[in-house]
């Protein structure tokens, strides 16, 4: 008898998987738009992102300094430092961008306990706040190449807009919202890796879709169902916000119930509200929304009947 | 006249109505937009609560207990209404900028709270300068918040320009949200504080007065006089604990 039956307690299988690599793998998938950021707005775009990001590290840094536990390798921050920045315009001043990266660090995540005590998504949150705060930056899209209105407050007004300079991101809009290309190739190399799946993104876009269609006075128009698809934040935020492991529910069923909850709200702010845009008001709302959903879509335990709390006999 | 400074110590810092007691958020959040609004509402919230405690300790033998809480609504009331005739007579602009909250003061849970817990069972002087030292801690809360709100969302404190030019305002500090980060970030200040001042063996809770009969919020342990001491009814437990 020299094989021992060792007991411990659980859990007894454990996922190579870290935080940190998981977290390469999402700033590599955003590198796509990232670049095309960077060549579609200018080196100003390069620096904002660069602020945006050394104002969420040094943030963490500080704070894990004061705590005692340093937690910047696991490198969230420089994923909400990231998709912070790509929210952004590219002319808003630097310093705006910095204090945006210190609230989404120290407010939405640190003082609820850090990764993974966060109760909505840092960089939203963050883009919210600087949205409130300084409304005249945060929605001036001006910039040499591309001057005035984004394509979907124009088309909202009722103007013509060029799809295919939307699908491809030649238009005005922040940093890295505007190409949808560049971000499907990103959620394509998500999706590969096994990082994300596509319950949240695929009921989103679907519900956004229909709603879009049903209530937004054009009918099932190919042309406006796809300005309204790639137009705004809608990709960046299906494939790269709303599927934030945190503020996501992590049931399956709760997670369709998810995806269709964001696509209504975006498209009730969208078609019904007084801005174009409502895809980071609709996933804040959605991520506050998770704990109900997660609640009722709380699945069955193997060997309990459904619903109930006593074995089935 | 020691346990009546005793009151406004404990209104001001102690038992600070908004920092540590946590009560009557409602105008706290909603009216401090700016220091002068602060000010207001919170110099208007004492007048009554200082008055209103005054009237319900002289009342205290003749109100019957169970009709206590329509009592102390009643003469509240009379008292908000007095204060908002004068507020619109005298100062139209406050009253203007205040709106329906000086209304809503009738139903302010730190001078219904400080009846209930104060007024209805201490003599009248210490019960006047308990409304007072309250209302001050309520002027002083407000008037902070107010403040922070005003410089960060408009540049100014009451009305002065005190920004450079070069400032952008943060326009989310005068809206709702803003009143929520600013009470939090004082809060937190004020505990900070309070421990480092425990940590230091800084006395911080210890009053040298008299008792004020107020045993619920008394922080002597050891109090002979106590009604409930923790230690002694620890005590009592225990042998019964042992003797089985």
């Amino acid at each position: 008898m020299s094989e021992l039956f060792k007991v411990s307690s659980n859990p007894h299988i454990r996922s190579k998987v870290a935080t940190g690599g998981l977290m390469a793998a999402v700033i590599i998938a955003l590198m796509p738009a990232t670049g095309f950021g960077i060549y579609n707005f200018g080196p100003r775009a390069l620096a904002v992102i660069a602020v945006t990001i050394a104002s969420t590290i040094l943030t963490e840094y500080f704070f894990g300094l004061y705590k005692g536990k340093l937690t910047i390798t696991d490198l969230s921050a420089v994923v909400t430092g990231l998709l912070l920045a790509l929210n952004l315009p590219v002319t808003i001043p630097l310093w705006m961008a910095a204090l945006g990266g210190v609230f989404a660090i120290l407010v939405v995540k640190m003082l609820f306990g850090g990764l993974g005590q966060n109760f909505m998504n840092p960089a939203l949150a963050a883009r919210c706040f600087l949205l409130i705060s300084f409304p005249t930056a945060m929605t001036s899209f001006e910039c040499d190449a591309y001057t005035g209105a984004t394509p979907l407050a124009a088309l909202k007004a009722g103007e013509a807009v060029n799809v295919l300079d939307m699908v491809m991101g030649r238009t005005a809009g922040t940093i890295g919202e505007t190409s949808a290309i560049a971000i499907l190739t990103g959620a394509c190399i998500l999706i590969l890796f096994g990082v994300i799946d596509l319950r949240i993104p695929g009921s989103y876009i679907v519900t956004f879709t229909l709603f879009a269609g049903l209530f937004g006075g054009h009918g099932f128009h190919p042309a406006y169902l796809a300005a309204q698809l790639s137009g705004g934040g809608l990709m960046l935020g299906a494939f790269f916000m709303a599927t934030d492991y945190v503020t996501r529910p992590i049931t399956i069923k709760g997670q369709y119930v998810y995806g269709i909850i964001l696509g209504l709200l975006t498209g009730i702010f969208r078609i019904f509200g007084p801005g174009a845009e409502g895809v980071s008001y609709a996933i804040i709302l959605g991520n506050l929304l998770v704990p109900l959903i997660e609640k009722y879509t709380r699945p069955t335990a193997f060997g309990y009947r459904k619903g109930g709390k006593h074995r089935e006999k | 006249m020691n346990n009546a400074g005793e009151r406004l110590y404990n209104g001001l810092v102690k038992e600070n109505p908004t920092f540590v007691l946590m009560l009557g958020m409602c105008p706290t959040l909603a009216v401090t937009t700016s220091a002068m609004n602060g000010l207001g509402m919170g110099l208007t919230t004492m007048v009554v609560l200082a008055l209103s405690n005054l009237i319900i300790s002289l009342l205290r033998h003749i109100i019957p207990n169970r009709v206590r809480i329509p009592a102390f609504i009643v003469i509240i009331a009379s008292f908000v209404t007095a204060v908002q005739l004068l507020l619109q007579a005298y100062i139209p602009a406050l009253n203007k900028s205040l709106g329906v909250y000086i209304p809503l003061i009738v139903v302010n849970c730190i001078i219904l709270g400080r009846a209930e817990s104060y007024a209805y069972s201490n003599p009248a002087i210490p019960s006047l300068f308990d409304g007072i030292g309250m209302g001050l801690g309520f002027t002083f809360a407000l008037t902070c918040i107010g403040a922070v709100r005003e410089l960060l969302g408009a540049g100014e404190i009451f009305g002065f320009g005190l920004m450079p030019d070069s400032f952008v305002p943060i326009r989310i500090f005068g809206q709702a949200p803003g009143a929520f980060f600013v009470l939090a970030a004082l809060v937190a200040l004020q505990n900070f504080v309070k421990n480092s001042r425990k940590k230091a063996g800084k006395s911080y809770e210890k009053i040298g007065s008299g008792c004020s009969e107020d045993c619920m919020n008394c922080s002597e342990k050891g109090c002979t006089k106590r009604f409930y001491d923790e230690n002694g009814a620890r005590k009592a437990a225990e042998p019964d604990k042992e003797g089985r």
